[in-house]
């Protein structure tokens, strides 16, 4: 059954007709060819596909478009501003805290919202907080240290 | 140049894209007229396929096509290679099943294909995969490693009676059994070594297209190699020139190995995509992945080691099972034999090795390489021996090493299994370690763990890695059928700006940043005026791929060779614009000048002349500034290091504490240090997953994977190490590659498992334990130490 549905996303409007079953990632990334938001698998568990929605991270293979009806989507193809990277997605250029660059947009997604309810984490609040992000290249070293870097130029 | 150039720390070319969702992975790639294959799995793990009807499917709304083995017969393609082929000890073949693209009339694991249904959306598609009609007989399943040669066992495939594919030997048994004979002390193990799930965390992808008109096919490969999907897709499975298939691996998202092989999925995807002439995408869900990547490991070993009164080691027997999964791999029958077998000396002198290796086949997902490759299990085998052999009499962990390891000044070392090591300092690598690690105050921080319950313990590993595959001739001698060159062609533009098309390619490594910096570190040029494109049959002249730790040192070399090439060609045009001889001038720093004068010429210029061709004669220098290199290995390289971890298990819950760990790595020249880090990092969580949490474990009985996802597959998450101190030697450079560079890839993941498990052991053996086999979870943890509080009550 197709339904209409509609959103912003990265603040601009956006609406599709969809099948009621689309999730949202489907929805971010076939209708609106946002490939940045990428689905490493099939239960929930890897946060590859990690947006925001209303302010929140969810992970976007976990809710359906309809669901979101309404709702201010963030996605990472969203942050930063033209040329210039956020903050956090700097910080993560600057400490290696990506290889292959798959669950990055995911990563970083999760940390803004990690940085926005601990402004100031400790590395045990990170490792914590990244325990829904799953990276196979890194050992998550670099990507706690960049999520440390990127909320301490966050709080500038 | 060291700003940019060999040994910087040089930030990422490639990050921005990857950060700002820009990055281009194969399922983001989506082609006019775009059609999504489904493939329908087994569900069993060993049956009789009696009959499939796709007919219920293919009427399916929005389905285009269902096919099954029948017509890919119909067109003649072909059935998936193994390109590693030897002999048995006995000199008879070993065995070569067929691994057709779906099942014709057998399954063999569960999630094998089966058939294959191509709609105009992947949920359409999916849907009418549930409709195609499977008539399955069920057979008697082989899953144990350990068992699937006994009797009774059920056989997998005809031709392999007692599913043995090859029983194979390496070194020599004469001398080993003479000095067994005289042994004064022989120490003994027995050893598990659990399978692994490689998991890239972008799955495996394929988006498929063929053009009518030229009869070429292009497909987009998530790939650690594509050239060589090119010959094989071309040659093995299609039939067509090779001119005729372009493979582009775009951005790839891990491959750790898994992505170096020949699959059924993606070659039913291109063969599809001439079909219907339509594009055809195949993604793997992860589910899908679990069931179908190659996986790794897998080996069941009774190893000896004989020494002298003074812990000398005299010689090393290694006999081991292992399990190639239901069919062979690509690459499936090198890991154990070659791979594992050949670094059985490890950093060591001993004299005599001996190595039988049985591979059988089981109902489980086929087996291949992945990070590490055979190296872990073989690290593991010494080094648990030699730490067990310590404890066993009385010798310091350290000081048996000691008096074992191969000095610097007998380099290069000829083992007795088939290398020669061209550098190492094994015993000042190990030195450093200790003193990194406060060896000396162990026992005091293992009498203060105790006063809080818990159990500390100090492991060792001591390792070696013949890495960079590899020298093409050598490796025939040991099975290949495909050689190893690597190449570089660096194309320089008119205004002095260059790209480098190399056949390495990068899926997290970094090589447009780390590739770019060889260049720029020669040509004396920034970092910006260079360009570097992998991943594309059709641009880059040819490529062996991204594994087994050779990137920089196969493709390294090729575009340091290239360079070179354009150095030597710009030199001539040079001449012609000083008007001097070529010998009189040298380059350097981004210029050639007339020796011993100030008389020079930018490399801009150079550039610039070589395609206006007005100031010299292109009947004496040839115009254009493009050259290309190819590069073969004279040897293998051999990374080696020294971790030193320490253990804390807490009694009550069996939980463990990595309290401290040390690596000091030998990789040769450094390029990239920040980038070098990394990959230490992330081969240190893989050698620590398989040490501590990660097992692919199957039901005994019905062969289904339980650890199918990652609701159940244990993944390192960002919470698992969280102490580490790295440094790295560079005193001993590779001599025989014009870089220096050993690699860096893979070792971590060859030294931790050791290194976790002796110490795990050495915590554990106030309670009378002399071994444990790898995942040390938690629970396994606890069951030994209440177990061994019955038996063996400790104060």
């Amino acid at each position: 059954m197709s339904v209409s549905v509609s959103m912003r996303v990265n603040g601009e409007e956006a609406s599709a007709a969809v099948e009621s079953r689309t999730l949202l990632v489907q929805f971010l990334r076939e209708e609106l060819r946002l490939t940045g938001t990428h689905v490493g698998c099939d239960t929930s568990q890897c946060g590859a596909c990690v947006v925001h929605v209303n302010g929140r991270s969810i992970k976007s293979c976990t809710m359906l478009a309809v669901q979101a009806e309404g709702a201010e989507v963030l996605t990472i193809e969203g942050l930063a501003k033209g040329e210039e990277l956020h903050p956090m997605q700097a910080a993560f250029r600057e400490c290696h805290g990506l290889q292959c660059g798959f669950c990055t947009p995911g990563m970083v997604m999760s940390a803004l919202d990690l940085v926005a309810r601990h402004p100031d984490p400790s590395e045990e609040t990170v490792r914590q907080g990244l325990e829904g992000n799953i990276c196979r290249c890194t050992g998550y070293v670099n990507i706690v240290k960049s999520v440390m870097a990127g909320a301490k130029a966050m709080r500038g | 140049m060291v700003d940019e150039g060999i040994g910087a720390s040089v930030r990422r070319k490639e990050d921005a894209r990857f950060l700002t969702g820009q990055g281009r992975y194969v399922d983001d790639i989506k082609r006019p007229g775009q059609t999504y294959a489904c493939f329908v799995r087994s569900p069993h793990a060993h049956a009789r396929v009696k009959s499939i009807d796709t007919e219920q499917a293919a009427k399916a709304p929005g389905i285009i096509a269902a096919y099954t083995a029948a017509d890919l017969k119909r067109d003649r393609i072909g059935d998936l290679p193994c390109v590693w082929v030897f002999q048995n000890a006995d000199g008879s073949d070993m065995k070569l099943p067929t691994h057709p693209l779906l099942a014709v009339d057998r399954v063999r694991h569960v999630g094998d294909r089966v058939a294959v249904v191509i709609g105009e959306s992947l949920d359409a598609a999916r849907d009418a995969a549930d409709l195609v009609a499977v008539d399955y007989e069920e057979l008697p399943i082989a899953a144990d490693t350990a068992g699937a040669d006994g009797k009774g066992a059920p056989r997998l495939h005809d031709e392999a009676p007692g599913n043995v594919c090859f029983d194979w030997e390496n070194g020599n048994r004469d001398a080993v059994e003479a000095a067994f004979a005289n042994a004064h002390h022989v120490t003994t193990l027995d050893l598990v070594v659990n399978r692994l799930v490689q998991v890239p965390m972008e799955a495996r992808a394929v988006n498929a297209e063929y053009d009518r008109i030229s009869g070429r096919y292009t497909i987009y490969l998530s790939s650690q190699n594509p050239h060589m999907a090119r010959s094989l897709m071309a040659i093995d499975i299609l039939h067509v020139p090779e001119t005729k298939v372009r493979v582009i691996a775009p951005d790839v998202g891990g491959g750790f190995g898994a992505k170096s092989f020949a699959y059924g999925e993606e070659c039913v995807a291109a063969w599809a995509a001439r079909k219907l002439d339509r594009p055809v995408k195949w993604t793997s869900t992860r589910s899908e992945s679990f069931l179908t990547d190659s996986q790794a490991r897998d080996h069941v070993t009774h190893a000896e080691l004989a020494l002298d009164a003074d812990g000398t080691f005299l010689a090393l027997r290694v006999k081991t099972t292992a399990n190639l999964g239901a069919y062979l791999s690509t690459f499936g029958p090198a890991i154990p034999t070659f791979f594992f077998t050949t670094i059985m000396s490890g950093t060591y002198t001993t004299p005599a090795i001996h190595c039988e290796i049985r591979g059988v086949f089981t109902n489980t997902v086929p087996v291949d390489a992945y990070r590490g490759a055979g190296r872990p299990e073989g690290a593991l085998v010494i080094e648990r021996l030699v730490e067990n052999a310590a404890r066993e009499m009385g010798i310091d962990r350290a000081e048996i090493r000691r008096r074992n390891f191969i000095p610097k000044d007998a380099m290069p070392y000829r083992t007795p299994v088939g290398l020669e090591y061209d550098t190492g300092d094994f015993a000042t690598l190990m030195e450093e370690a200790l003193k990194i690690a406060d060896y000396e105050g162990f026992e005091q921080r293992q009498n203060e763990s105790r006063t809080r319950g818990r159990l500390r313990g100090l492991g060792i590993s001591s390792f070696i890695e013949n890495g960079s595959m590899g020298p093409s001739k050598l490796l025939g001698s040991f099975g290949s059928r495909v050689g190893f060159p690597e190449s570089a062609q660096l194309r320089v533009h008119p205004e002095g700006s260059v790209t480098l098309f190399t056949g390495s390619h990068s899926h997290g490594q970094g090589h447009e940043t780390t590739f770019a910096q060889v260049v720029a570190d020669r040509l004396g040029i920034s970092l910006s005026k260079i360009e570097v494109v992998h991943g594309d049959s059709d641009q880059i002249p040819f490529g062996t791929g991204s594994y087994g730790s050779r990137s920089m040192a196969l493709g390294g070399s090729s575009a340091f060779l290239a360079v070179e090439k354009i150095i030597e060609k710009g030199r001539r045009i040079a001449a012609h614009l000083l008007e001097a001889s070529d010998v009189d001038i040298e380059f350097r720093d981004g210029a050639y000048t007339i020796m011993g004068t100030d008389k020079s010429v930018s490399f801009e210029d150079v550039a610039g002349e070589a395609y206006l061709v007005q100031n010299f004669s292109p009947q004496e220098v040839e115009p254009g500034l493009d050259e290309t290199a190819f590069y073969d290995a004279q040897n293998m390289t051999y990374p080696n290091g020294c971790h030193v971890c320490e253990v804390e298990i807490d009694r009550e819950t069996g939980e463990l504490e990595i309290a401290g760990y040390v690596v000091v790595d030998d990789f040769g020249t450094i390029i990239n240090p920040m980038v070098v880090e990394g990959q230490v990092h992330g081969a240190l969580a893989q050698g620590m997953g398989q040490a501590l949490l990660e097992n692919a474990v199957y039901d005994q009985d019905t062969g289904q994977l339980l650890a199918g996802s990652f609701m159940d597959y244990c993944m390192p998450r960002a919470g698992f190490i969280s102490t580490l101190d790295h440094s790295i030697n560079e005193d001993n450079p590779c001599t025989h590659n014009p870089l220096g560079v050993k690699g860096c890839g893979e070792s971590a993941t060859i030294g931790s498992p050791a290194a976790v498990m002796n110490a795990i052991v050495d915590a554990l053996s106030p309670l009378g334990i002399t071994h444990i086999d790898m995942p040390a979870t938690p629970e396994k943890l606890w069951r030994i130490v209440r177990e061994s509080a019955v038996v063996k009550p400790t104060g």
